[in-house]
């Protein structure tokens, strides 16, 4: 079947954890305000997340419920349910988090992604969207409960691992959208998460989110004797839209999936009202 | 699903002429360096940047070496480093009086060289790169990519070889670690977990005791016996390393705040990327080190003033959706000027280059060269 052009509104009451991920610069946290005001604007009960403990996505999301979840924060909230909680703070403070993650790597991802897993479980929210990690560590941060199986054989996190599995194995349950703009590196890096994820996660992957597409209605016409000025002007927008059309296809002869346009918003600093529109056009 | 590489995209074309730059204020400002490091977001096109300067500095006769850290693969290929991750630096054919190699940083391998140089013993070494708990720092922890960057960059700068070392920093915000403090230990020695562990052994206390302390202990009970047990042993087979470590980091840290060493900030104009510049910036602001030049990829070019005679109001659908176009664009362009013009003050005196946004990807050489001449201008003819 080849890829087509989905309505998102579709998809997003499929599951009820989309996490996002996309190399740095794509847009992700972006792509993660649209599908979230989108999804609250159908009416259904929203949570954006973020990892990075930046502003900026509660900023975009407006009025959509939004959570702030940092590695820290997460296991100092996996010490205080598991019966540590005497030491909980004092860990978390002194930055033993790091400590902890370097004796057995993927446990501050496996952290989160347990967190995320009783957010979804809690039956509060319609649809979790996380703004995930760059695309080099989406892969490592959904391996990380398999990976922890092999070196933690027992306790806890041993079944906060296979909890973690179980929902993402279950595409009603989890699913990653990969985003990437029209442009040559960031495809070739899209498609090669994308095999990766599918090959080593056995995660469910939903639609891929182009970013920043300058469609336009085909070429500007630049007759003889035009002034240089426009000319030129012109002579880029074209090159550019002539990428952009030559990087999509690309992009759907390389990967059988569906995918979903963002049109390039004409502004440098993208906005509450232009996350907004971007919903509503979807 | 059956694993098709997507096919390569046809040759970029530059549509833009090279923008008036401040190409003689960069080149001055590269002028003596020995060092020049490369900071800013992923996706910014450091690498990128990093080449470009390299390949200018051999046209003016310099023997140059870029350490790159992850370059996407089109690049990797421009860079002759397509044969995958190697830790010596490989020529580049440039047609140029000076010389350009390349090298991407494989962090475990100079990890491996770290402790090979420093053990007492050659039994030592080994002991300690068999450690489990090694083998997952040595690739993972924090910060080791960043040391390791900075160990690479200083054995390139001492090797009689090269002129100048460029080096291309992770994309993380832990890209300036390295110049934390003078005389603090190398990164990893200053990890708490060895502070801990050091401690008990300093007052004399059995080596048993040590997982017996209550963070230990707690720690354990999260991630398992056996993984606390590796990560002892290596800490204790460090032990007595840390001065040939620190010597080494003071080192390091010495020649990264040298008048030898110059910072390139580079950015696009996307808020994130200006973010994480301006971070930078603070960070080498409160080093007391001055960034030499800002580059700004992917911006969206000047076309200049069309005359006016040909009219906005004009009743011609094609012309009038040239000054539509010509209008957004130029809109566009001073959006991100406005939007740039708190890091141009960061940065300030230091030269702003802008770098047009390309239709397509540098994947050869002639696209570095392409992006050198709108950096530093149009090539002038030799003798």
């Amino acid at each position: 079947m080849p890829p087509k052009r989905l309505d998102p509104r579709e998809f997003l009451s499929t599951t009820r954890l989309v996490v996002v991920a996309g190399k740095g610069g794509v847009g992700k946290t972006t792509v993660t305000a649209v599908l979230a005001r989108a999804a609250a604007d159908a009416g259904l009960r929203v949570l954006a997340v973020d990892l990075d403990g930046k502003p900026t996505l509660a900023d975009l999301v407006g009025d959509v419920p939004h959570l702030s979840l940092t590695a820290p924060d997460a296991l100092a909230d996996y010490l205080e349910t598991h019966g540590l909680k005497r030491v909980a703070k004092r860990l978390a403070a002194s930055g033993i988090i790091d400590v902890v993650s370097t004796a057995a790597p993927g446990i501050d991802d496996i952290v989160v992604l347990g967190k995320l897993k009783s957010l979804e479980r809690s039956g509060d929210h319609d649809l979790i969207v996380v703004d995930g990690p760059a695309a080099g560590h989406a892969i490592t941060f959904l391996l990380s409960a398999r990976g922890l199986l092999d070196t933690v054989r027992g306790g806890p996190i041993r079944t906060q691992a296979l909890d973690v599995l179980e929902m993402l194995g279950d595409p009603t349950r989890c699913q990653v959208v990969l985003v990437t703009l029209p442009e040559t590196t960031p495809v070739n890096e899209l498609v090669e998460t994308a095999y990766a994820l599918e090959e080593h996660v056995g995660v469910q992957l939903g639609p891929v989110v182009v970013n920043g597409v300058d469609a336009g209605d085909g070429d500007l016409v630049i007759p003889d004797g035009a002034d240089p000025a426009l000319a030129a002007a012109a002579s880029f927008r074209n090159a550019r839209r002539a990428m952009h059309h030559r990087e999509i296809e690309r992009l759907s002869d390389a990967l059988a999936i569906d995918q979903i346009h963002l049109p390039h918003v004409v502004t440098a600093g993208i906005t509450r009202d232009d996350i907004a529109r971007l919903a509503a056009g979807l | 699903m059956a694993r098709r590489p997507p096919a390569s995209a046809p040759e970029p074309v530059l549509v833009v002429e090279p923008v008036a730059t401040t190409a003689a204020e960069l080149s001055a400002a590269l002028g003596a360096a020995e060092v020049v490091v490369c900071c800013g977001s992923g996706g910014v096109g450091k690498t990128t940047t990093a080449a470009v300067l390299g390949l200018q500095l051999a046209r003016d006769g310099r023997r140059v070496v870029v350490v790159t850290i992850d370059p996407a693969k089109r690049l990797a290929d421009a860079l002759g480093l397509a044969g995958g991750l190697t830790n010596d630096p490989s020529r580049l054919d440039v047609d140029a009086p000076g010389e350009l190699w390349a090298m991407m940083l494989d962090t475990a391998a100079t990890f491996d060289g770290l402790v090979r140089a420093n053990a007492p013993s050659p039994e030592q070494a080994e002991r300690i790169l068999a450690n489990r708990f090694y083998r997952n720092i040595a690739g993972a922890l924090s910060g080791t990519q960043e040391y390791m960057a900075a160990e690479r960059l200083h054995a390139l700068h001492d090797d009689p070889h090269f002129d100048v070392v460029i080096v291309d920093t992770p994309p993380t915000r832990n890209a300036l670690d390295f110049l934390e403090a003078p005389g603090t230990l190398a990164r990893f020695l200053d990890h708490p977990l060895f502070k801990l562990l050091m401690m008990p052994t300093r007052r004399g206390l059995k080596v048993l005791n040590v997982a017996a302390q209550p963070v230990l202990r707690t720690i354990g009970k999260v991630v398992g016996g056996d993984v606390l047990a590796d990560a002892i042993a290596f800490f204790q087979a460090f032990d007595g390393m840390e001065t040939g470590f620190r010597d080494r980091a003071d080192a390091v840290m010495a020649l990264l705040r040298s008048d030898a060493t110059r910072y390139v900030l580079v950015a696009a104009p996307k808020r994130d990327t200006i973010d994480e510049a301006r971070y930078f910036a603070a960070r080498l602001r409160e080093a007391t080190l001055g960034v030499s030049a800002l580059v700004v990829n992917r911006s969206t070019p000047s076309f200049g003033i069309p005359d006016q005679a040909v009219g906005r109001d004009t009743a011609d659908p094609v012309l009038s959706a040239l000054w539509a176009n010509h209008d957004e664009l130029a809109a566009i362009a001073a959006a991100e000027h406005d939007q740039l013009a708190p890091l141009v003050a960061d940065v300030a005196p230091a030269p702003v280059c802008w770098v047009p946004m390309l239709p397509g990807d540098v994947h050869d050489v002639a696209g570095l060269h392409e992006i050198r001449r709108l950096l530093f201008g149009p090539d002038r003819p030799t003798g």
